[in-house]
């Protein structure tokens, strides 16, 4: 385990907002940092702006449990995951700042024979995607997290386990600064306090984006506005298969290193992971309703912590240190939804539902590929907005490895 | 939690009902007559406002009905019921 490096005063500068730029990056969250990030290395385009309505990464960038993984069952979402994954493997350097990225491993439970066929059936196709993957049986599975209880007289009885090597988890705040502080050094604005609250298109074309900071003129509009997306969509008429729900995690407090590897069980469903300075990191499914509060049920919490005991009785005397929210956009088959819009030069990034982080990098390399050339690159195409009338669905909900 | 206007049993737990997403969805008259983009309309789009929304439940718990409510979504603030 690393030490925290010291924390610099300014890792980026806050320029007051120029008048106009070729790219209007809506949203300074993990997403939109990385965006702006490929487009100036990748691309050469640095007349770039990020407008974040709070401060940067505060939304879901802050709020999620960090899990990077990429054991999806579809080629097209092993494609993104996977390019995602082997640029987490190199980001540190790539970056020239710490990230923390932890490869440690995650487990997906399983505990019926439906679960069992499935996870080997995964297993399969990862492998034939090239990622890494193993079905393990309970006493392997106990091998690589001895603190998991498989005995096979709880009501769960973990039966096997798919396990990637390569996942893990990275410290989030230090993603986003470290894609911030590299973008502003290559010129891209990161402004602050900066809610977009309109977006001016004319002739079907994207013109300009109303802000707090008054108008800003755009040749291109990128969205990455996780669980406002259908807000601002709906600013360009551009309406999306969203729904936005409240996504809850906790953390425990500060333990002695107990838990290796990261823990996800869909059937009794909790994730568990312990942060490099000592919590359980722990989540679950998303409150049923749709809400923009930053705040769920507690009887959602009570269900995951049940779940979360029966796997792990170790964590009985632990306590609960914080619980929170965020506002999570998801889409009808749980797949994004990257590309083009019916407006011209104006792009969406969005309904990453419950599983945006480990895509921070892919996502950003790819939407600024696609912001780029006008087209999507070829690991997005499967996740445009047409999909939905055309039917070729990416249907991630129940082929996923946790559900959304 | 939220507390739900059941309108026939009254203010229950959150805990006793399914949510329905959004009311007032209607069946297409012919679906056979509807291009692909009006069917993906039908199938896929919901409204998701940030603000007043009217929304289905189901008291599964209780008298087992459904019913409509308007909810604002920026405060879970109960408009109508």
């Amino acid at each position: 385990m690393r030490d925290f490096p010291e924390h610099p005063d300014w890792l980026w500068s806050s320029p007051q907002p120029k008048r106009s730029y070729d790219v209007v990056i809506v949203g300074g969250g993990g997403h939109g940092l990385a965006t702006a990030y490929y487009l100036a290395k990748n691309h050469g385009i640095t007349d770039v702006a990020v407008l974040e309505r709070g401060w940067l990464a505060g939304g879901n960038m802050a709020r999620n449990t960090t899990i990077i993984r990429s054991n999806y069952l579809w080629d097209e979402s092993a494609g993104i995951y996977e390019h995602a994954l082997k640029l987490w493997e190199g980001l540190e350097e790539d970056l020239g700042y710490p990230i923390l990225f932890s490869r440690r491993g995650v487990l997906n439970l399983a505990h019926s024979l439906q679960d069992v066929r499935e996870s080997v059936r995964r297993v399969h196709a990862n492998r034939l995607n090239g990622i890494d993957a193993e079905w393990l049986g309970p006493e392997e599975v106990k091998e690589v997290c001895p603190i998991v209880n498989v005995s096979p007289g709880v009501r769960y009885p973990v039966l096997g386990a798919t396990y990637q090597p390569r996942a893990g988890i990275a410290k989030h705040d230090y993603v986003a600064w470290g894609y911030a502080r590299a973008a502003a050094a290559m010129g891209v604005h990161l402004v602050e306090n900066c809610e977009v609250t309109g977006i001016e298109v004319t002739g079907g074309r994207v013109r300009a984006v109303e802000t707090a900071q008054g108008r800003i003129a755009a040749g291109t509009v990128a969205l990455c506005a996780a669980g406002h997306s259908s807000v601002v969509g709906a600013m360009a008429g551009v309406k999306l298969p969203l729904q936005s729900h409240p996504l809850q995690a906790l953390v425990s407090e500060l333990l002695e290193p107990v838990h290796p590897t990261v823990v996800m069980s869909n059937a009794v469903h909790v994730y568990v992971s312990q942060a490099h300075k000592g919590e359980l990191v722990m989540g679950a499914g998303i409150d049923a309703y749709n809400s923009y509060r930053q705040r769920g049920a507690f009887h959602i919490i009570e269900r995951q912590m049940s779940a979360a005991l029966e796997l792990f009785p170790i964590f009985a005397r632990a306590h609960v240190l914080r619980t929170w929210g965020g506002v999570v956009d998801v889409s009808p088959d749980a797949s994004p939804i990257v590309g083009p819009t019916p407006v011209e030069n104006l792009y969406v990034n969005c309904g990453w539902g419950t599983g945006g982080f480990k895509a921070t990098p892919g996502v950003g390399w790819c939407y600024a590929h696609t912001i780029a050339h006008g087209e999507p690159h070829p690991l997005n195409a499967p996740f445009s907005l047409e999909r939905f009338t055309t039917g070729a669905l990416v249907d991630e909900h129940g082929a996923a490895a946790v559900a959304h | 939690m939220l507390l739900i206007p059941c309108p026939w049993c009254g203010p229950r737990d959150e805990a006793e009902f399914r949510y329905g997403g959004q009311a007032h969805v209607a069946y297409p008259e012919d679906p056979a007559a509807l291009s692909d983009e009006e069917w993906a309309r039908y199938l896929f789009f919901r409204d998701n406002p940030k603000g007043r929304f009217a929304e289905r439940w189901n008291h599964t718990a209780g008298c087992r009905r459904w019913f409509n409510v308007v909810r604002d979504t920026a405060t879970n603030e109960w408009v109508s019921a």
